[in-house]
């Protein structure tokens, strides 16, 4: 189990390399440019190649921060066990929940 | 202070540790403020007008050099384990940091 | 720089404390002279650990100022804080008494990670042929002069946030008999390292590597088993 979790995270964080770059070029780009919240939405309304984008962004990352959280948690505090992997799955669900419900906000 | 918190494996490690925490707290209500787009253009504008103060622009700033700063410790992690990468300066640290500093400034200072 | 040391060494266990000594400076000094001073002339009781005192054996690693070192290899002008030394036992192991640590959970780990050869059922009958200019043997060649001084136990973080983890020392060992191509228990040894007091918990702060007095770099030897780990569990490439 660890060593697939910690697979996933470690391809997750390759996925995610890739997806930062990408979406630290793109703010950049947006707020150099000086694009309004209008500007942004005009661009991303009907943009496949966005939602999809910011679809494969979302499920990484929700797979990524969880994992990494799980290490943090186990070596700074005392919680451990069942109650934390099921605490982190929700997190995850909720990250995936809240990810795609934002893609479809500005897609959409 | 311990003697092995002086050393850049460690500060490298609490940076890229700390920043996740943040990106971790912070993804949820990003998310959120995107979402208010749900409502049409001008919810999520009036929704980032409130965003148009100095302390909030702080932590933007932050936020952008925190991404920024935990892709690049990242990558210096999955160098160590997938490329075998030696590392053995405390130089790749700090041009990690130095590029996080500059991809926040870079955004901080288009803004307003 | 007076012709006194001011030596704070740790006394007690878990709940003791610094005792202070007022130690004469001498030229060439060593933190292990300065022990041994203090155990012969000032004190009796002072408990401590040494063997070779001519950084051979490992036995006097202690924590030096803050950080952990071969006594006998550490000379005082190098370290001392003015005039100050403080000296404590190893961390991350139950102290015995004073400078003294019980080094059983450290070589419990040891075997643990499967740190030992493993012949095999059947061994072979001649000498094996291994050259040494291969990969492997450089490899295992880069990690096999550890003597389980502990030093690298005593400077790991994770090991002081989990118990459990097995720690530098015994996964490095467990990475050279990974290269080790005489070897027949890799299954076995790919498992003990891959639980959740394995490899993976290592976080890359290097402190084993910074402290390391034969220059053993565990965090790479570490490294490989990850590598080795995913290409056992989902076979070759990434």
């Amino acid at each position: 189990m660890t060593a697939l979790l910690f697979a996933a995270q470690r391809l997750s964080a390759m996925v995610l390399a890739l997806a930062v770059a990408v979406h630290l070029a793109t703010i950049l780009y947006a707020s150099h440019a000086g694009l309004t919240a209008g500007a942004i939405l005009a661009r991303t309304h009907g943009n496949v190649a966005f939602a999809t984008f910011y679809g494969l962004f979302v499920v990484a990352v929700a797979v990524h921060a969880p994992i990494g959280l799980l290490n943090i948690l186990r070596e700074w505090t005392p919680w451990r066990g069942r109650t934390l992997d099921f605490a982190l799955v929700l997190f995850a669900l909720m990250l995936l929940l809240l990810g795609f419900r934002a893609v479809v906000a500005v897609y959409a | 202070m311990r003697a092995s918190h002086k050393q850049r494996g460690f500060v490298a490690a609490m940076l890229h540790r700390l920043s996740g925490i943040a990106l971790a707290i912070f993804l949820p209500l990003h998310f959120l403020a995107l979402a208010t787009a749900l409502n049409g253009a001008n919810a999520l504008d009036s929704f980032l007008a409130l965003t148009r103060n100095p302390l909030v622009e702080a932590s933007e700033f932050g936020l952008v050099a925190a991404l920024a700063l935990h892709m690049t410790l990242g990558l210096r992690v999955l160098a160590i384990e997938f490329l075998d990468f030696r590392e053995r300066t405390a130089a790749i640290v700090s041009v990690c940091a130095a590029a996080a500093c500059a991809a926040g400034l870079v955004f901080v200072l288009n803004l307003g | 720089m007076s012709a006194t040391l001011d030596v704070a060494i740790w006394r007690g266990t878990e709940d003791g404390h610094f005792q202070s000594f007022a130690v004469p400076r001498r030229e060439h000094q060593t933190v292990l002279d300065v022990v041994t001073e203090v155990q012969r002339h000032f004190d009796p009781t002072l408990s401590y650990r040494f063997a070779c005192r001519v950084g051979m054996c490992g036995s006097c690693a202690m924590v030096v100022n803050g950080r952990p070192r071969w006594t006998c290899r550490t000379r005082v002008s190098e370290v001392a804080e003015g005039d100050r030394l403080k000296l404590e036992p190893l961390r991350n192991l139950t102290i015995v008494k004073d400078l003294a640590v019980e080094m059983t959970d450290f070589f419990d780990k040891w075997k643990d990670a499967r740190g030992y050869f493993e012949p095999g059922p059947a061994p072979e009958t001649d000498f094996a042929v291994v050259p040494p200019e291969t990969r492997e043997r450089q490899t295992a060649n880069a990690g096999i002069e550890c003597i389980g001084c502990g030093v690298c136990y005593s400077a790991c973080d994770v090991v002081a946030w989990d118990q459990d983890y097995l720690g530098p020392a015994a996964l490095n060992r467990a990475w050279t008999l990974v290269n080790d191509v005489r070897d027949r228990g890799q299954t076995e040894r790919i498992d003990a390292v891959a639980t959740d007091a394995g490899c993976h918990a290592c976080h890359t702060h290097m402190s084993c590597t910074q402290f390391c007095p034969k220059q053993i770099a565990p965090t790479y030897a570490i490294a490989g088993l990850k590598r080795a780990v995913m290409k056992r569990a989902f076979g070759g490439g990434g």
